[in-house]
């Protein structure tokens, strides 16, 4: 009995602003720390270790920004709505801060995953852009993350702002299985699942001389979001909390520093 | 059981009282379908056969458009006066009510434009069996583009700077009916089976009818709050 209310004493503390606060101030370098070298690692061993592949030669390598990028952009939104659900069912401010912030991280990852998808295209394809499921579910998830900031931005009252992006968030989460299963179930011009789907898990569609340095990237890519996430939902409490005592204690403390 | 019907029957009823008192309000969807469906053959000569393989995106398109001018307007008006508090408050659970609001408002908006379709279709070159494979999508579409508008409707009302937010927000969520609706009519007109999109549009119109409403009413209880 007393482990599980020490458990829950350490999850409220870490669920209060300035708990969460302090929390990600001591993570977030140690994420970036690990991130950077990964991303370093991961892009020398794309471009420069890793053979080129015998169909597409060196246009392959980018492979090594897209599906991050495109895994972000799908675990994103998933963290998004979960949060979302969080914020909803126990009001948490820190869980609406969480769901306004990931929404432009999620933006930018799947408009680099098209951007980079399309250079992709043109070489592989012939073509910059096709209407297939996977494009066009993936294109639909764009539009669904300028909505969440969209609509956030329209309300003046933060906290029922952020609630509004939440059901946004929580209906349109039924396009991530889309996504994701869209090479399934209809006959795409994109490839199939090389990495993250249980059959691929298994037997990899990729060799292992160009999967070591997609692994890193892709490990990068997500610890790199998640010190961004941990900053912007910092950026967040901040703004909402402004007139609070333990910001303004935070203020006196790092002026007094200096 | 008379519990729950009673109130959602009551505010069916309210919505279709205040329609039937401005008429104009609600004929004007319409009008403006008619006049963009039929801008299309304006821009292309009336007898290209490109005008056949575009009617099914044009009437779908041209129903979201219009649906959505109407949509704007569905708790506005009832936020202002005090109406939606008092909905909020009902004993019948609000999802219900939102519902039945929703359901109204297909009646007086989505189902003129679902009547207007064939016409539309025949008059943009479609062949029978195309029209009435089209009014079919429509019919099962048109319900779920009124709840997911309804949805967009209840989260923006509680907005004080939407703008054209609105349209943002549905049209992105009525992708796949636009895809499977349009997919239906160019089966149909090339002869092959059309049954597996209506299907699927079926199985969406089953998605927003459960849950659309649950997440609606909580929107607008946000909003009022």
């Amino acid at each position: 009995m007393s482990d599980n209310s020490t458990m829950w004493i350490w999850l409220h503390r870490l669920a209060s602003p300035p708990g969460f606060y302090r929390f990600a101030q001591a993570l977030a370098p140690w994420l970036y720390g690990v991130a950077v070298p990964l991303l370093a690692v991961g892009a020398y061993g794309g471009l420069f270790v890793a053979p080129p592949d015998y169909q597409q030669g060196d246009a392959f390598r980018i492979i090594y920004v897209h599906v991050p990028a495109a895994a972000l952009s799908l675990g994103i939104y998933t963290l998004m709505a979960a949060a979302g659900a969080i914020a909803l069912i126990w009001r948490l401010k820190l869980a609406e801060c969480a769901v306004v912030a990931a929404a432009p991280l999620g933006a930018s990852f799947t408009a680099l995953a098209l951007a980079t998808g399309m250079l992709w295209g043109k070489p592989t394809w012939g073509a910059y852009w096709v209407w297939d499921a996977r494009l066009t579910s993936e294109l639909v998830l764009l539009f669904l993350y300028l909505g969440v900031i969209g609509l956030n931005q329209a309300y003046a009252e933060a906290r029922a702002g952020a609630r509004a992006c939440s059901w946004l968030a929580l209906v349109g989460v039924v396009n991530v299985p889309i996504v994701h299963y869209s090479v399934v179930w209809w006959n795409s011009l994109h490839q199939g699942s090389t990495i993250l789907s249980l059959d691929a898990l298994r037997h990899p569609h990729i060799s292992s001389d160009m999967l070591w340095p997609l692994l890193l990237t892709l490990s990068g890519f997500f610890l790199f979001f998640a010190a961004v996430w941990l900053r912007r939902v910092q950026n967040e409490l901040l703004a909402r909390e402004g007139n609070a005592r333990w910001v303004t204690k935070l203020h006196e403390r790092s002026a007094g520093t200096h | 059981m008379h519990a729950l019907l009673g109130p959602a029957w009551a505010l069916f009823r309210r919505e279709l009282l205040l329609a039937a008192r401005r008429p104009a309000e609600w004929a004007q969807p319409l009008v403006f379908y008619g006049i963009v469906a039929l801008l299309f053959p304006l821009g292309i000569e009336a007898q290209n056969p490109a005008l056949k393989v575009f009617a099914p995106a044009i009437v779908w398109v041209g129903a979201l458009l219009a649906a959505l001018l109407a949509v704007e307007r569905m708790f506005r008006g009832d936020l202002e006066d005090g109406t939606l508090e008092q909905l909020l408050l009902a004993q019948a659970p609000a999802p219900l009510l939102v519902a039945a609001k929703f359901g109204a408002h297909w009646l007086l908006t989505a189902l003129p434009l679902v009547l207007a379709a064939p016409l539309l279709g025949l008059m943009l070159g479609l062949d029978p069996l195309p029209v009435r494979v089209l009014t079919l999508g429509l019919l099962l579409g048109t319900p779920t583009l009124m709840f997911t508008g309804g949805f967009a409707a209840a989260l923006t009302v509680g907005a004080q700077r939407a703008g054209i937010l609105l349209p943002i927000l549905v049209l992105p969520l009525m992708t796949p009916a636009v895809i499977f609706g349009g997919g239906a009519v160019h089966a149909a007109s090339s002869g092959l089976p059309y049954a597996a999109p209506l299907y699927f549009l079926a199985a969406l119109l089953a998605l927003a009818l459960t849950g659309l409403p649950l997440a609606a009413a909580g929107a607008l209880r946000n909003a009022v709050e």
